[in-house]
């Protein structure tokens, strides 16, 4: 496993597709807190999708003001199809050109499989990473730890 | 490890042996596949522990993706009102292959419920605030997904096949 960005440390600007013709730059998301969720690709299984799940839980997370952005190496137009599909309320963004550049800043880049990593990082409405995790591959991390962190940075 | 934040309690549905050494939680969403594929299963592991197993079921309706299971979740919670929840839990589960509002209905009136008042009861919403506490109890406790168990308060990480779950309870029954 690779080692993520920790807390305490400057979240790396980017600007990537989140639609076909749209981008979306980290800074135009200062002053909120903001939930980054890299994740190794669209349509995985259904029931236990995790960006399915962040979906139903996005109400929760909006009680916090933060903004929640996916991002895989997936390309803005299988983004669209699969946000589409799962009625995904969030913005999805595209790693994909070059591959992985944003995933490899973060230290969420899984090299040999060639996609992200499933890792989280919260963001508070200053730029900085107050919290992070990586999980396994396999393993869909929920959202406790998220709204936890969302709770810390409520209470400064 | 993941526990479970919100703990058993009067307010649940249960099903077996109030005093178990063992309780098997589930989060589950009655238009999920793999919840409809878990069903039969927790009959078999139900039957095969007896008294020595408590059941529960929390609802976790993934709504986005399933457009049926926040009714279904608020039809189990009205016939729970009449008793008749772990009936209703089965007919869903039994029947989810065409699950639908019609099919909702259908149940009730194999249950002998009023239909009206069920027809009242999810367009007033009345059982919403109870399955979005479940929701949120299982968001607060890691569920990542439908279904989710717990076995005495902690998360069930691995298959639920039945000789997966079997030997999981047998570990913690040890």
């Amino acid at each position: 496993m690779t080692a993520i960005l920790t807390p305490g440390t400057v979240a790396p600007d980017f600007s990537l597709p989140i639609t076909p013709d749209k981008k979306l730059s980290l800074h135009e998301l200062r002053g909120k807190p903001v939930i980054l969720a890299f994740y190794p690709a669209d349509w995985s299984p259904v029931c236990g999708d995790q960006m399915a799940l962040y979906n139903e839980v996005l109400p929760e997370f909006k009680k916090f003001g933060a903004e929640l952005v996916g991002i895989s190496v997936d390309g803005a137009w299988c983004h669209t199809a699969y946000a589409k599909d799962h009625h995904l309320r969030f913005p999805l963004a595209a790693d994909f050109e070059p591959k992985g550049a944003v995933s490899k800043a973060y230290g969420a880049y899984h090299q040999e499989a060639g996609f992200s990593e499933r890792a989280l990082f919260v963001i508070d409405k200053d730029g900085v990473i107050t919290w992070s995790h990586l999980s396994p591959i396999l393993v869909n991390p929920g959202a406790d730890g998220i709204l936890q962190a969302l709770e810390e940075l409520e209470k400064g | 490890m993941t526990k479970l934040s919100i703990a058993v309690s009067a307010q649940d549905h249960q099903q077996g042996n109030p005093d178990a050494p063992c309780t098997l939680v589930e989060y589950g969403d009655y238009q999920c596949p793999s919840c409809g594929h878990a069903y039969p299963i927790i009959k078999r592991v139900q039957k095969h522990f007896g008294k020595r197993l408590l059941f529960v079921f929390r609802n976790f309706p993934l709504t986005q993706m399933h457009p049926y299971a926040e009714p279904a979740a608020e039809t189990a919670e009205f016939a729970g009102a009449h008793d008749k929840f772990w009936e209703m839990h089965d007919l869903l589960y039994e029947n989810q292959d065409r699950l639908d509002d019609a099919m909702l209905f259908e149940q009730a009136q194999k249950l002998h419920l009023d239909l009206a008042e069920l027809r009242e009861a999810l367009e007033s919403k009345e059982f919403e605030p109870r399955v979005r506490a479940d929701f949120s109890g299982g968001v607060r406790s890691g569920v990542n997904g439908t279904p989710t168990f717990f076995l005495n308060g902690q998360r069930h990480d691995g298959p639920y096949d039945f000789n997966s779950l079997v030997e999981a309870i047998d570990r913690v029954l040890e």
